[in-house]
């Protein structure tokens, strides 16, 4: 050997925009839901002008809304209920969805194919449809609302838990706990947990962008949130009319359901680039 | 040897993006017309990179800091994606490890073959089609002039193997680059497609980049060899001078590891002559498969009525290749798979058929360790998690057994803590064994445990496994592949065929005095560190 040779230089590792600008809108929204009562220039079912769609002036940043409340307290107070009812649902859906998959995927056999083809069949119902017949149904409550979300969503989350599973099941390391004679229980929530907890993190965050986006789709047709509560579907829903007029009040909550999704959505996009990188460094 | 190279390192560095860690250091090699360099080491020694590399190819995550290759001339590691796709098939091209993921399932061979003429229109497709079957006849395959119109899955492996160095040769490239080409094969096979490959290789005058851990296939085609060992170049020397001259204590170490073969009768002094006693474990008349069990036989049978007995403080090996029923029949005593018909007894008693059906004592008694030790062990659980929850499971509170678990496979205590992403192939499968040792058992079935690791890891399992059953006077059931190392290790040696016993003895009868057909085949096939062996060995009938 002479002498050592020169290297190149390493690329840069740059700061990911997308992973502070998800964090950032997700961390800005769940703020202002904590804060709410504190942040709210108006009381959000109190009127502060007699004429609706009034545009926004100094104390009334983005105007008033179709009966002359002030749409910017109410975007606020909507923003816990959303993001709540948001969150309730996506649990509903994991906690249902995650142990009936991986159950199924350590057990297999007849409880397999029955709940598999039961998943077939509720998946291949157009899910808005299902969620309007039954809420219409049983009669719009928040409570309701999230229950039905939340079992809508497990079918999907219970096709991805037991394909997580399945790719253990058959794993070497689940054969020796097996051939030591160890219970379902430890194969689960021992073996089998740790390896799909970043996977179904990566679910929850996508699967709670359509959650919200489902709520408030129900919202916008009138069968979600009654009033006076609203959610951002529901003040999208009520707003409409102004829309003729050139008011921007339905175009607010709209937006704040966009970018809501869209930052849930890179987050999971995040999280997967930095699973393979941690895949590829091993 | 350097007047015009087809190929040549200068001093390359390729390290990891992220972090910056060389995988390749500084490395200058070259490649004359019509020679066969073969890269040699173990695995994480980086010669699969520096193989990839002289076909431009940079696997992501990883980058080159440093040097070039240059092929013929060209930058490879410069070229744009067009002049890289101009070279590779026409004057450069790749023999991957597993022909089987290589090939299309539903294109016929003749068609796959001539690909690469068809992507450059190097020649018209009659020509090819021409060229191809020539390239079966001399690489020994039947009937070439109509076997390319089966499918993939139409021949066998070993045949698959052929028809892809066919298709690497077919558009006489000035290199080609041979990735583990035979290592996936059986001893049977290997020594055919080693024999095609060669016989290819020497005739079209073709330069070849050789990639193995296995020194002793090496031999049979290498004109030089370069050692690699975690990104360095140790040695490069022709091979003869390597084999009969190496200089660096690495290079002495792969040498001994792989002159185990072939067995004298001096190397199996010390085995012990088959017990007296009953076995420890037995399996009377085994019979098991796949599919609906019609009078005690399954649709697919893969064990045919199988009896052995393992005795403590012995090693009793199966030999066999693919398909042979081997892993079966472990996955049977161990209560993994129910058998059709026959019994398993354990020190007299017979036990249930399925694993749910025995105690939990008699689970405990019989351990298994498993081949690939990077699955087997829960890569989320730390080495004392692992070991710490058999213990509990089998209500084992002795303090400290953990430290004298990992003491008993040469592990430090310190191990304890960390996960398996942070050991090594060789201490995977140290700490497979401590937990198998945890349950203290009395049978020890070992399935490959050494056929993912190089030969000099390999060989230091051996000995522990030696160690460990004259210490805890263990039964143990050595499944392998690998002649060498149950010659190693077996006081009585099982060969399997078809899930059929053709021998059964004590290990210096099957190894030196072999009595049936098959067994002198598989143990002929086995390649020794010898130039000239694959010569010497005629084709068909390998000679003991």
């Amino acid at each position: 050997m002479t002498t050592k040779p020169d290297l190149a230089p390493l690329p840069r590792q740059r700061p990911s925009l997308t992973l502070w600008f998800s964090f950032g809108v997700l961390g800005a929204f769940v703020f202002i839901a904590v804060f709410s009562p504190w942040l709210v220039p108006f009381d959000p079912t109190e009127f502060v002008t007699d004429l609706p769609f009034q545009a926004g002036n100094g104390a009334s940043i983005l105007g008033s809304d179709y009966l002359g409340r002030d749409l910017f307290s109410r975007l606020i107070a909507g923003t816990s209920l959303t993001l709540l009812m948001g969150l309730g649902a996506t649990l509903l859906a994991h906690l249902v969805g995650d142990t009936l998959g991986m159950l199924v995927a350590l057990r297999g056999g007849w409880l397999d194919v029955v709940l598999c083809r039961i998943v077939d069949v509720a998946l291949s119902l157009p899910k808005i449809i299902v969620g309007l017949v039954v809420v219409a149904a049983l009669g719009s409550s928040i409570t309701t609302l999230v229950v039905v979300t939340g079992l809508i969503y497990s079918a999907s989350v219970f096709r991805v838990a037991r394909a997580l599973g399945r790719d253990l099941v058959g794993q070497d390391f689940m054969r020796v706990a097996r051939m030591r004679g160890e219970g379902p229980v430890w194969l689960l929530f021992g073996e089998m947990l740790p390896h799909v907890v970043r996977p179904l993190a990566a679910d929850f965050a996508i699967r709670m962008s359509f959650a919200i986006l489902f709520m408030s789709s129900l919202s916008f047709l009138g069968l979600g949130v009654q009033p006076p509560l609203a959610d951002w579907g529901a003040l999208v829903r009520e707003n409409l009319q102004g829309l003729g007029g050139g008011s921007l009040a339905p175009i607010y909550p709209a937006l704040a359901i966009a970018l809501v999704s869209i930052a849930l959505n890179l987050f999971v996009d995040v999280l997967g680039e930095r699973n393979d990188a941690a895949e590829l460094s091993k | 040897m350097t007047q015009n190279p087809v190929l040549e390192f200068d001093r390359l560095v390729i390290a990891q993006t992220s972090g910056g860690k060389s995988i390749l250091n500084d490395i200058s090699l070259s490649v004359a017309k019509g020679e066969v360099l073969a890269l040699i080491g173990e695995s994480g020694s980086g010669k699969t990179s520096l193989a990839l590399s002289a076909l431009g190819r940079i696997r992501p995550g990883l980058m080159v800091r440093h040097g070039n290759v240059r092929l013929a001339g060209l930058d490879m590691i410069r070229a744009t994606e067009q002049e890289l796709r101009h070279r590779r098939g026409k004057s450069i091209s790749y023999i991957a490890q597993s022909a089987a993921m290589s090939f299309n399932q539903r294109m016929r061979l003749d068609r796959q073959v001539t690909e690469p003429a068809a992507v450059h229109g190097a020649m018209p497709a009659m020509a090819a089609i021409k060229r191809a079957h020539a390239l079966y006849a001399s690489l020994g395959l039947p009937d070439p002039g109509q076997i390319g119109a089966r499918f993939p899955h139409e021949v066998s492996g070993g045949q698959l193997q052929r028809f892809m160095i066919a298709m690497g040769l077919l558009l006489d490239p000035d290199l080609v680059v041979c990735d583990e080409p035979t290592s996936a094969l059986d001893v049977t096979t290997q020594i055919e497609v080693l024999r095609a490959l060669k016989t290819g290789i020497r005739e079209n005058g073709t330069a070849a980049l050789f990639v193995s851990h296995d020194l002793a296939v090496v031999a049979q085609v290498a004109d030089r060899i370069a050692v690699l060992k975690r990104g360095d170049l140790i040695e490069c020397a022709s091979t003869t001078e390597i084999l009969e001259n190496p200089q660096h204590d690495y290079t002495r170490e792969l040498i001994r590891a792989c002159q185990r073969w072939p067995v004298t009768a001096r190397d199996l002094v010390a085995k012990k002559p088959p017990a007296a006693a009953e076995g420890a474990i037995e399996a009377r008349g085994i019979v098991a498969g796949y599919g609906s069990v019609t009078n005690n036989k399954p649709k697919i049978e893969i064990l045919k009525g199988v009896s052995l007995n393992v005795a403590r403080g012995r090693v009793v090996a199966i030999i066999g290749e693919s398909g042979s029923g081997k892993s079966t029949l472990a996955r049977v005593i161990a209560g993994l798979h129910a058998p059709a018909a026959g019994t398993i007894t354990l020190s007299g008693k017979t036990l249930a058929d399925r694993g749910s059906g025995r105690t939990r004592d008699e689970m405990r008694r019989i351990q298994m360790v498993f081949q690939s030790a990077d699955t087997a062990l829960n890569a989320k659980h730390s080495v004392g998690r692992i070991l710490g929850r058999v213990l509990d499971f089998f209500g084992d509170k002795s303090p400290g057994r953990i430290a004298e678990l990992l003491e008993m496979v040469n592990l430090p205590a310190e191990y304890a803590r960390r996960k398996p992403s942070q050991l090594s192939g060789g201490e995977k499968q140290r700490v497979n064994l401590a937990r198998a040792l945890a349950a203290r058992p009395e049978v020890l079935i070992c399935d490959e445990i050494t056929s993912a690791l190089d030969t000099v890891v390999a060989a230091s399992i051996i000995r522990l496994v030696e160690d460990l059953r004259d210490r805890l006077d263990l039964a143990i059931l050595f499944i392998s592949h690998d002649m060498a190392t149950v010659a190693a290790l077996a006081d009585q040696v099982v060969v399997l065929k078809q899930g059929v016993v053709v021998e059964n003895g004590a290990a210096p009868d099957v190894l030196l005095r072999p009595q049936a057909d098959y067994t002198r085949l598989l143990l002929g096939s086995v390649p020794e560190l010898r130039i000239g062996w694959l010569e010497d060995t005629a084709p068909g009938a390998p000679a003991l």
